[in-house]
Parts: C-alpha cells; structure tokens; sequence
C-alpha cells in the first residue's frame, strides 16, 4: 500500500495502469486502494505544484507567527480551527517554541495580507499577538527546487 | 650524407592497441547523437545524480583543502569503512591495512586484477556475454580469453560442466560478474557452489566483479568469497558507481588476499598513483550514510523492472526474467534480425536506442540490451515504439 501512496507522491498522475505493473498487483487492487485512501483522506488531494514566480505577477508569501492563549478543555484546537478555514491560509502548524502557531499565508499583494492579519487574525478573541514575516524569495517549495536547477539528465545515450 | 638517408617506415600505433576490435557500443554513439528524440536504453548508468549529502561531502573535503594524493592504497579511514560494509553485509574480513585498495572504479580494479594475476597465454575463462572491458583487458595483459557461453534457457547463469569443458593446461582465472551487465542474472548459492568447486579443483583464481551486489530484486546475492575455499582465491571487485548513482567520480575498491592486493598496489602505484582524493572523501560518506538513498533509488529500479517485464511480456518478447543489475537482455529472434541491424533499424525507424547483443560476445547475439534506469513514461513511450517496429518485422 505505501509503494503505491509513495509513486503516487512522486507523480499524482502516474496511471493505476502503471502502478499495478510497477508494483506487481492487479489494476483492480490499487484503484480500490487509491479509492479507499481518498474516503479515508490518507490521499488528501492532488494538484500542480505551479512555479508562481515565472508568471507574470508572483504571489506573496507571509509566516505569521501567532501567540494564542490556550482554551480549557480544548487548548489550542478551537482556536487553530477557526483560523484553518480562511482560504488565505495555506498551512498552519501548531509549534513548540516561542509561539504557538505557524501560519502561512499567502496573496495577491502585500495589502491583502496585512488585511488578514489586521482584521481576521489578530481580532480573535485567543490571539495574544502576531509577527509577519514577508518571504524575499522562494529556494525550495515542498521538495522543488525553485532557484537553481538539480538533476538534469547529462548522462551519454549509450554507455556500457 | 643526407642524400643516402632512407627512413624506415614509421609506425604509429602499436599493434598491441591496433588489434583492439572497435567497441560495438561507440559506433552506435554518433548515429544517436546525429537523431533527435531518441528514448535510450542504451544507458549504462543510474538515471539518479549522486545523493546530495555525497556531493556535499565531496564539497567540505574540497574546503578543506584535501586536495593532496593520498596513500597508494587509499585513505585509510574509506579502507576500513570498506573492510566494516564487507564484514556487515558479508561476514567477510579483510585487513584494511593490506587487503583492501582503493582503485579508480572497478574499470581499473579489474585491469590491474588481471594484470597482477596472468602471465602471457594464461587462459582466462568468462561466462558469455560478457562486460565488455573484460576481453579487451585481457588481450592488453597478453592473456587467451576463453569465452564460457550461458544461454536464456539457463538465465544466463554460468554453468558449472561448461566452465569444466573449457578448462586446459594453461587456465588460470575465472572472471564472474552477477548481478550480470548485460544479462542482468543472479545465480543461486548452489549453482555458485559448484561453480566455485570447479575453480579449486583446477587451481583456478576468481576474479568477481560484483558491481551490482545491492541491485538485487527479491532474492540474494551470493558474494563469491563467502563460499567455502574462496576467499583465499577470489578478488573482490566492488564499486560505488551503481548503487549510489557515482559514475562519475571514478572510483571502487579490490579486496582480496594481501600478495594479489599488493601486486594490484604495484601496477596502481604507477599508473594511477592514488585513485581521486574527493572521489575518496565522497565514498567514505556513501558507506557510512548512504544506505536509506540505496533503499529508495532500489525501491524505483524494481518498479521499472516490473513496468518493463509486464511490458515485454504483453508485446510477446522473450527474455530471461532479470533479478538484478538493470538491464533486460531481450531476445529478438523473432524478428529474424542480427542484433546490429536490429538496433540500428529500430533506431533509425522508431527512435529508440538499445545495445546490440554481439557488443557483449558472441553468445548475445540474438539479443539487445535494454536498461531500465529511465523513468517511467520513457519505458512505457519505449515499448508502445518497440512494440510498432516488431509489427512491421516479425517473421
Ligand atoms: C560489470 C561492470 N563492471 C565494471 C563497470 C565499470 O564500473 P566503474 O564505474 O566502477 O569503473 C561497469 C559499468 O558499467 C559494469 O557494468
């Protein structure tokens, strides 16, 4: 089952067709796995990872640090739930250290993010304080290497 | 005075180097370099670049300043991390002090295996097909080589009668190599067993070049000197260009009895001096951090593997069913072709690239080779063409 999720991470468009050759199992079999793991949200989705800075305008990328002051019986679930649902946020972290919460954030422009942070985050009634910090430039996005290139094919079509 | 002088006739080239046959695999070069959007699986290597923390590795020792030769035999430390790999994955030791040397790939650990190990008209014995370093090598050395013929009905495994058939007065050294470039053949422990009875019967030395011993699918690779009465006359080639995708820093190690270690030392000492200090530095972190990048770069060799088998199978190709290196050495009988026309046909015609089995001797005639180290879509883009140019060509 993890080969199959493991492929699957590698390219979200490799064909159950293949896998089941690249892995030994009937077709049958991993479609109903990947089916499975989507109702069981293991597969949370898939989607293009899209390189925003080579389109004409690039989007804006914010970490927020969040101090929240932790709710009886919930903690810092409650909290953590409500700020998830807005659509600018892009991930959110419960962390140890200094804060609490690590949020990404991201926009068209610099003013739609301190929107949010001025009039959405900062406003609820658990959030003790917030530090933006604005992302200069993008290195290395969910295992893409973004500035720099790796693992160009320079080999010699036919080699011993 | 100078009007007398009749000059000899210069001679430029020995003929020692003139008699080297032209390398079956070059010719095929300049053919693809002149085609474009060719898929090869004429490749020879991973497909990988070397894990970063290896490059990284290399580019601290560069730092640092460790740009000097190092000991003939090689760093000391990348010795004994090599004599530890040994002793873990084969419960095999070797004096890192004096049975272990660090060459410049397993390209010049068998070279100077060979020479260390034949005198001129020694019989040399290799099951076919072979690699095709190993008859030139042999030739440059002044020995005969007796080519020992494995068949796909047999998995190209070397049989144990047929090395015995072969055997004369003037055999010497046995050359193995499983996992096999170009068959892609594991051979069991028993068949291993007889084989390596024949050479203690015949006084035989056996020179295993194991460059493939992590590429192993599903079953186990038996290492030559772990069999009974072979450590003492076996060398050990092993090689850090596959399993941790390092082609190109040119580098391996020999391990063996201390007399064949040393007398490899002499020849290297002179030749190379030392194998690459980076290329060292590199290959101390592969055997010591390696193995988690080994494991996933295997998981994604066997995939390709299984992609390409089922492949095959459905265009109804034969072949024997490969269990290690990456290669598939595919029968093309079919087709009623010479493998040479074969690949320069679906080449010219289709725009894949594989190598002609004669390349590897005379006994992979019949077949080409295809290396699986591509990804994917290049397989299943590679068969959907090889699958047309069989349409149009079989018999
Ligand atoms: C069987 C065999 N031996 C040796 C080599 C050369 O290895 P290295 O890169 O260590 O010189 C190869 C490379 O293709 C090979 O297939």
């Amino acid at each position: 089952m993890e080969d199959i999720f493991r492929i699957l991470e590698k390219d979200a468009r490799t064909p159950p067709e293949r896998i089941a050759q690249m892995t030994g199992r009937s077709v049958e079999e991993v479609r109903a796995t990947i089916k499975k793991a989507e109702e069981d949200r293991i597969i949370l989705g898939y989607r293009a990872k899209v390189n925003w800075d080579k389109v004409a305008q690039g989007r804006i990328l914010a970490l927020i640090e969040v101090r929240v002051t932790p709710q009886r019986e919930v903690g810092f679930d409650a909290v953590a739930a409500r700020i998830a649902r807005y659509p600018e946020v892009h991930s959110l972290y419960l962390i140890s250290g200094d804060y609490d919460l690590a949020v990404q954030v991201e926009g068209d422009s610099i003013y739609e993010i301190s929107d949010f942070v001025s009039n959405k985050l900062a406003i609820i009634d658990a959030v003790q304080g917030t530090v933006t910090h604005f992302l200069l430039k993008r290195f290395k996005e969910d295992g893409f290497i973004i500035q720099g290139e790796d693992g160009s094919s320079k080999r010699l079509p036919i080699a011993p | 005075m100078s009007a007398s002088r009749t000059p000899r006739t210069h001679q430029l080239v020995s003929q020692r180097a003139a008699a080297i046959p032209p390398s079956g695999i070059r010719k095929f070069f300049d053919l693809i370099a002149a085609t474009e959007g060719v898929i090869s699986l004429g490749v020879g290597e991973p497909d990988f670049v070397t894990p970063w923390h290896i490059r990284e590795a290399a580019i601290y020792a560069t730092e640092r300043g460790h740009t000097h030769y190092t000991s003939n035999y090689g760093l000391l430390e990348l010795r004994r991390e090599v004599a530890r790999h040994l002793e873990q994955r084969y419960g095999l030791r070797y004096d890192p002090a004096t049975e272990v040397l660090i060459t410049t790939g397993v390209s010049e650990g068998f070279d100077l295996a060979v020479r260390a190990l034949i005198d001129p008209g020694d019989e040399v014995l290799c099951p076919e097909p072979w690699y095709v370093a190993y008859f030139p090598c042999v030739h440059l050395a002044g020995g005969a080589f007796v080519p020992v013929p494995t068949n796909m009905e047999e998995g190209f495994r070397v049989q144990p009668e047929a090395v015995q058939a072969r055997i004369t007065e003037r055999s010497r050294l046995l050359i193995l190599n499983y996992p096999n470039n170009p068959t892609g053949a594991v051979m069991d422990r028993e068949t291993m067993g007889r084989v390596a009875e024949v050479a203690i019967d015949n006084g035989l030395t056996v020179l295993s070049d194991e460059i493939y011993d992590r590429l192993v699918y599903g079953v186990e690779h038996v290492c030559v000197p772990t069999l009974p009465g072979m450590r003492e006359r076996s060398v050990l080639l092993g090689g850090f260009s596959k399993a941790y995708a390092m082609t190109g820093w040119r580098i391996g190690y020999a391990a063996g009895p201390a007399p064949v270690i040393e007398a490899m030392m002499k020849v290297h000492q002179y030749v190379m001096l030392s194998a690459p200090t980076i290329a060292q530095e590199a290959a101390l972190e592969a055997l010591r951090r390696g193995e988690a990048a080994v494991q996933e770069m295997l998981e994604a060799y066997d995939q390709r593997r299984r992609l390409t088998l089922s492949g095959l199978r459905s265009l109804g190709l034969a072949c024997a069913e490969p269990q290690g290196a990456f290669y598939v050495f595919l029968s093309i009988a079919g087709s009623g072709l010479s493998s040479q026309t074969f690949a320069e046909q679906l080449l010219r015609e289709e725009k894949v690239a594989v190598v002609p089995g004669s390349a590897f001797g005379a006994s992979g005639e019949g077949f080409v080779r295809c290396c699986y180290a591509v990804s994917a879509q290049e397989i299943e883009e590679a068969l959907e063409r090889m699958g047309r140019f069989l349409a149009r060509h079989r018999q």
